[in-house]
């Protein structure tokens, strides 16, 4: 097994990441606080196979977010992007 | 108690099974009724959640494989994984009238809407087929006329899911244009010796990148990285590209 290429896409996440967010911000745009890369969070690369979720920039490989659920408190770690743009009129539509 | 707040925002429902099916020697499908179903857009997925007598608890990502309906039942494909901790149950043991736990639908990206026009390049790796199916049904349910392909990669042709279904949408005239891909074994008198796809298969099987399709690229993680750098070499915009990955194991956790 390539170790390199035991990933899922930042959609993976959105399961987990509802815990917090009353929107799906797997499709909100991000930028990455290292490379500066504008791109939705679905597109991100994200490592389950650790406690909690990672997920890294699919250009440059910087981690956006931490995220862990451990006994019923989530510890949710963001510096890694600069911002995330959520279209809230889309989510509204989609209804999820 | 704290934390409370932040729990409540998960919901897990009820989904009972109401029918069955093998698609393959391994992968099932499940017809599930879920309890107030908000309704789904083709290309999302459901997180199920099995938990055992000793509260130990496994929580599996599959995608939603039928159209949108108004009747709240939603049908999952399951392929059993040899050392699954869910699949094998899903595949295997579960009953028709067991419940499970469900949350979902999930996922905003990876979604096909009834309102897209352009053309729609689909490529599937495996059961990467299932939530590319779900927007080739969709399609079919709305009366959506949107040009469709689909490449399908398989291992051999008895892992083909929907077999019948497909065989009858490519021989209708306004419909879904397939090719397949045989990674191991080819059926009788297949031009194409078995191996993954290539540039060649990928010219002669997908849109040319000058209609502009938007793709949606799902299986396992090597098969997206393989698929999506060909579909990016024949001049297609990464920003056309839309990618799920299962992960080298194929079962997402």
């Amino acid at each position: 097994m390539n170790a390199s290429l035991n990933y899922l896409d930042g959609n993976a996440a959105a399961g987990e990441l509802s815990k917090v967010f009353a929107v799906d911000i797997t499709s909100a745009e991000g930028q990455c606080g290292h490379c500066g890369a504008r791109r939705r969070f679905a597109e991100a690369h994200l490592y389950s196979h650790c406690p909690g979720l990672v997920a890294r920039c699919a250009l440059c490989g910087h981690v956006l977010l931490r995220f862990a659920s451990v006994r019923g408190r989530v510890f949710l770690d963001l510096r890694g992007m600069t911002y995330l743009k959520v279209d809230a009129a889309k989510q509204e539509e989609a209804g999820s | 108690m704290e934390g409370t707040a932040v729990l409540e925002r998960v919901t897990w429902r009820v989904a009972k099974v109401v029918a069955m099916r093998d698609e393959t020697a391994t992968a099932r499908t499940l017809a599930l009724a879920v309890s107030d179903w908000p309704g789904q857009v083709a290309g999302q997925h459901v997180d199920v959640r099995l938990t055992a007598p000793d509260g130990y608890s496994a929580v599996r990502s599959y995608s939603i494989a039928s159209a949108p309906s108004s009747d709240g039942r939603i049908e999952i494909t399951v392929e059993r994984l040899p050392n699954g901790e869910v699949s094998p149950y899903l595949t295997q043991k579960v009953a028709v009238g067991d419940e499970l736990e469900l949350r979902g639908p999930i996922g905003g990206w990876f979604v096909w809407r009834n309102d897209q026009t352009e053309p729609i390049q689909l490529v599937a790796g495996g059961s990467g087929i299932v939530p590319l199916m779900a927007m080739i049904r969709s399609r079919g349910s709305a009366g959506n006329g949107a040009p469709f392909r689909l490449l399908y990669s398989v291992r051999e042709p008895e892992t083909v899911f929907y077999r019948d279904e497909l065989r009858t949408l490519s021989s209708q005239g306004d419909s879904v244009v397939i090719t397949y891909a045989y990674t191991r074994v080819v059926p009788n008198h297949w031009p194409r010796p078995a191996g993954r796809i290539d540039a060649p298969l990928m010219a002669t099987g997908t849109w040319p990148s000058t209609l502009r399709p938007t793709s949606y690229v799902c299986g396992p993680t090597s098969f997206v990285e393989h698929a999506t750098d060909l579909l990016i070499a024949a001049g297609h915009d990464r920003e056309k590209i839309r990618t799920e990955r299962f992960g080298a194991t194929g079962e997402r956790k």
